[in-house]
C-alpha cells in the first residue's frame, strides 16, 4: 500500500523490465513452453490498483495476469520458475502463465477462460464479508470479458448482496485482434453497464498511475466500509501481440501509427516526467533500477533453470483432495 | 490427387459449402482476423467477406442460443470456437436446446447448428486450453459429434455436417492442422457413422479418433517391424458410432486397444469397450486396453505434459501387452508436434 509517486513508478519499471526481458528470453530460448500474455504498456492499472490495497486484500486476474501478480507482491522467482515449468513454480509447473497464484501475497488466482475469475472473485468477496473481515477483493479483466454473461450475472449478485468487490476493467480496446467497434454497439460505455446495476462506476485514465491510484483508493474505501461493489474502468493499451513476445502492428488489424500513439502515452514515461521537477536525478535513478531489475531477473531465471522439473511420478498429485470420510 | 493441409481442407470445405448454400455463415471470435483460426476461415473471409464471416463479441453462452434461433428459422450457422474449452459456456443452448429441439418440439423441424471447436495440444496449453470434449457432447442424444483425423475427412465431414438437419459438433485437434494428405477437389460428403480402416491387420485392433489415429498409425508401423500386424480403425464420428466396423475388426483380430485424447472414465474408450463387450465378447482373446490421459487435469510443465499425452509409444506397448508379448519397443515422438515451437 503506497501513494508515493516514486514507489508507484518503481513498481511499474520493475514490471516493465521483467516482462520485456522475459519476452526476449522467451523468443530467443524457446524454453518457456507455455503460452504467455504480456502486459507491457498496461502496468499503471495493475500498479495503481494494487497500491491502494493491503496485503490481506485479494486480487484475481485473467490470462494477462503477470503485472497484477507482481503488483500485488507475487513472488517473482516463483513466477519465473512457473514459466519454465519447474517444480519451484507458483503452481509447481502445473498451471503455467495463465494460472498464477500466490496465496501469501493475496493474489487469489488467475484463469484463462474469459471472465471466469469475475464470478470467482465475487464469491471470494462473499466469503470475506461472511467472515466479517474488512478485506476487499479486486478482480481484473478486459473489455472482452465484460461482454460475457458471467460479468453481468456477477455484478447483479454483488450489488444485491453489497459484496466488497472492485471490478477492474482494463479496457485495452482489443479482444485478440478484434477491436471494440466490432464487438460493442457504437457509444457503448462499459461504465454505464455497471452503473445500471446500482454500483458506483468510474472511468479513469489507465495509463496515469496516480489517477488510477486515486480512483482505486476511493473504490477500496467504499468496499471496505461495507457499501457494496465498485466498478472501475481503466483505459489502456497492449503493446505486444495478444499471446507471445512479438510486436504485431502492420500484420493487419492495427497500424504501427496506432501502436506508436499509445507508446507516446507510455505510463512509465508519463510518471517519470511528472516526477522530474521534484526529483531532477530521476533518470539516474531509473538507470539504477534497470540494473537492479536485470540482476533480480537474471537471478530468478538462473534459479528457475537450476530447479528440477516436476517428477513424472507426481503427475497425479493434487487431482483430488482428501476424502470426506 | 492433389494434397492439402488439414487446415486448408477445412477452409475449402467451408467455401464450397457456402457457395452451394447461401444460408451458411461463419461466426466466432476472430474468425475474420489475419490468423483466421489457424487458416481455416481465411479462404471464406477472402471469398465472402465479413457479411458471411462474422467476428462476434465474447458471448459464447448467448451466441449458442442465437445460433440455434437462427438455425430454427432457416439459417445455417457454422460457429467456431478457438478452444473447445470455451464451449462449456455454450453448453446450455447446445445440450438443452439444439440437441433436443427436433424431438422436444414434436419433430416439426430442427436447429441444424454446426459448431467447430479447436482442441489445444502441446506447448503447455494446460488445464483449460487442451481438453477434448467429444465424449461430453457424445453423451447426449440429438447431437452428432465428428472428430476428423485426416485432411480429406476434415473437409468431407464438415460438408456433410453443413448439409444435414441435425446439429453437429466438429472437434479438431490443433496438432493436426499441418498434416498434409490427398483431398478430393469436389465437396464429397463423408457419411456420418461410417468409420474407416486406416490400416489392415490381423493381430490386434487399435480403435482411435482424431489425433490418436495418427499415433495409432505410427504405433502400427513400429509394431509391423516386430512382426505384429495391427489394424487401425478411425471412428471418424463418435455419434453416430460405427459399431459394426469396430466389431468386425475385433471379431477378426480378437484383441482391442482403444486410444483417446480424453480421459478413460465415461469416455469414448469406455463406449468402444462396451460396444465390443456387448456384441463380440466371445471373440476377445485378451482384456481390452485403453490408452488415454491419466486421471488429472492437463499439466503445463513439459515433462509432465509428455507423460500426460498418450502417444504411439504407449499404444505400441499396450498392443504388445494384449498380445502377451514381453518385447521392448520404443516409438519415437511425432516430429510434426515435437518440432513445434512457440510463442503460441
Amino acid at each position: 500500500m503506497t501513494d508515493d509517486p516514486e514507489e508507484l513508478l518503481r513498481a511499474m519499471v520493475r514490471i516493465r523490465n521483467v516482462e520485456e526481458t522475459l519476452a526476449d528470453v522467451y523468443r530467443d530460448e524457446q524454453e518457456m513452453r507455455t503460452p504467455v500474455h504480456f502486459s507491457i504498456g498496461q502496468e499503471a492499472s495493475a500498479v495503481g490498483v494494487c497500491a491502494a490495497l493491503r496485503r490481506s486484500d485479494l486480487v484475481y486476474g485473467g490470462h494477462r495476469c503477470h503485472a497484477q501478480y507482481l503488483a500485488k507482491g507475487g513472488d517473482l522467482d516463483a513466477m519465473v520458475a512457473e514459466l519454465y515449468g519447474r517444480e519451484t513454480g507458483c503452481t509447481r509447473g502445473r498451471g503455467g502463465s495463465v494460472h498464477l497464484i500466490d496465496v501469501e501475497a493475496g493474489f487469489g488466482a488467475a484463469s484463462a477462460i474469459l471472465g471466469e475469475m469475475i464470478s470467482v472473485a465475487t464469491g471470494a468477496a462473499w466469503a470475506l464479508a461472511t467472515a466479517g473481515r474488512d478485506d476487499v477483493v479486486a478482480t481484473f479483466f478486459g473489455d472482452g470479458a465484460a461482454e460475457e454473461g458471467v460479468f453481468h450475472e456477477s455484478l447483479n449478485f454483488a450489488q444485491l448482496h453489497r459484496l466488497p468487490v472492485i471490478y477492474v476493467c482494463e479496457n485495452n480496446g482489443y479482444s485478440l485482434a478484434s477491436p471494440l467497434a466490432a464487438r460493442q454497439p457504437e457509444g457503448t460505455r462499459i461504465t454505464d453497464w455497471a452503473a445500471r446495476y446500482g454500483m458506483p462506476s468510474v472511468s479513469a485514465d489507465g495509463n496515469d498511475v496516480t489517477a488510477v491510484r486515486s480512483a482505486a483508493a476511493e473504490a477500496v474505501a467504499w468496499c471496505r466500509a461495507g457499501r457494496g461493489p465498485y466498478f472501475l474502468e481503466l483505459e489502456t493499451y497492449r503493446w505486444r501481440e495478444h499471446v507471445g513476445p512479438h510486436w504485431d502492428y502492420d500484420v493487419d488489424h492495427r497500424s504501427k501509427a496506432e501502436v506508436d500513439s499509445w507508446i507516446a502515452r507510455c505510463p512509465i514515461v508519463r510518471a517519470t516526467d511528472a516526477l522530474r521537477p521534484a526529483l531532477p536525478d530521476i533518470d539516474r535513478r531509473r538507470a539504477r533500477w534497470d540494473t537492479e531489475d536485470r540482476e533480480e531477473l537474471a537471478t530468478a531465471i538462473k534459479a528457475a533453470k537450476a530447479s528440477p522439473f516436476p517428477a513424472v511420478d507426481t503427475l497425479l498429485d493434487g487431482a483430488y483432495g482428501a476424502l470426506g470420510v | 490427387m492433389r494434397t492439402l493441409k488439414y487446415s486448408e481442407a477445412i477452409g475449402e470445405g467451408t467455401v464450397q459449402s457456402m457457395e452451394a448454400d447461401p444460408t451458411i455463415f461463419v461466426a466466432g471470435q476472430s474468425v475474420d482476423d489475419h490468423k483466421g483460426i489457424y487458416g481455416t476461415t481465411t479462404a471464406a473471409m477472402k471469398r465472402f467477406g465479413p457479411s458471411r464471416v462474422r467476428d462476434i463479441p465474447n458471448c459464447e453462452t448467448a451466441f449458442a442460443g442465437i445460433a440455434v434461433g437462427a438455425a430454427s428459422q432457416g439459417l445455417r450457422p457454422l460457429v467456431v470456437h478457438t478452444r473447445d474449452d470455451f464451449m462449456f459456456l455454450a453448453m446450455d443452448a447446445v445440450i438443452n436446446v439444439a440437441a433436443k429441439w427436433r424431438y422436444m418440439y414434436g419433430n416439426k423441424g430442427g436447429a441444424p447448428v454446426v459448431m467447430r471447436g479447436v482442441v489445444g495440444h502441446g506447448w503447455g496449453q494446460g488445464a483449460t486450453h487442451s481438453q477434448s470434449l467429444h465424449s461430453v457432447f457424445g453423451h447426449f442424444p440429438g447431437l452428432h459429434v465428428v472428430v476428423p483425423a485426416s485432411p480429406a475427412d476434415a473437409k468431407g465431414l464438415l460438408v456433410t455436417a453443413l448439409r444435414g438437419d441435425t446439429p453437429v459438433i466438429v472437434l479438431e485437434n490443433r496438432g493436426l492442422y499441418d498434416v498434409e494428405d490427398e483431398v478430393p477437389q469436389e465437396p464429397v460428403a463423408v457419411p456420418l457413422g461410417r468409420g474407416r480402416i486406416v490400416r489392415e491387420g490381423t493381430d490386434v485392433t487399435i480403435v482411435a479418433a482424431s489425433l490418436m489415429v495418427r499415433e495409432a498409425e505410427r504405433a502400427a508401423q513400429a509394431l509391423a517391424g516386430q512382426g505384429v500386424s495391427a489394424e487401425v480403425v478411425d471412428v471418424r464420428s463418435i455419434r453416430p458410432l460405427d459399431e459394426a466396423l469396430i466389431c468386425e475388426s475385433v471379431a477378426k483380430t480378437g484383441r482391442l486397444v482403444v486410444a483417446d485424447t480424453s480421459w478413460a472414465r465415461y469416455g469414448l474408450s469406455a463406449e468402444v469397450a462396451a460396444v465390443v463387450a456387448e456384441n463380440v465378447f466371445d471373440a476377445l482373446r485378451a482384456p481390452v486396453r485403453r490408452v488415454t490421459p491419466p486421471d488429472c487435469p492437463a499439466p503445463v510443465s513439459w515433462p509432465l505434459e509428455e507423460a500426460f499425452n498418450p502417444d504411439a509409444d504407449a499404444l505400441a506397448r499396450a498392443a504388445l501387452e494384449v498380445l502377451g508379448l514381453s518385447r521392448r519397443l520404443e516409438v519415437a515422438r511425432d516430429e510434426l508436434h515435437h518440432n513445434f515451437i512457440g510463442p503460441y
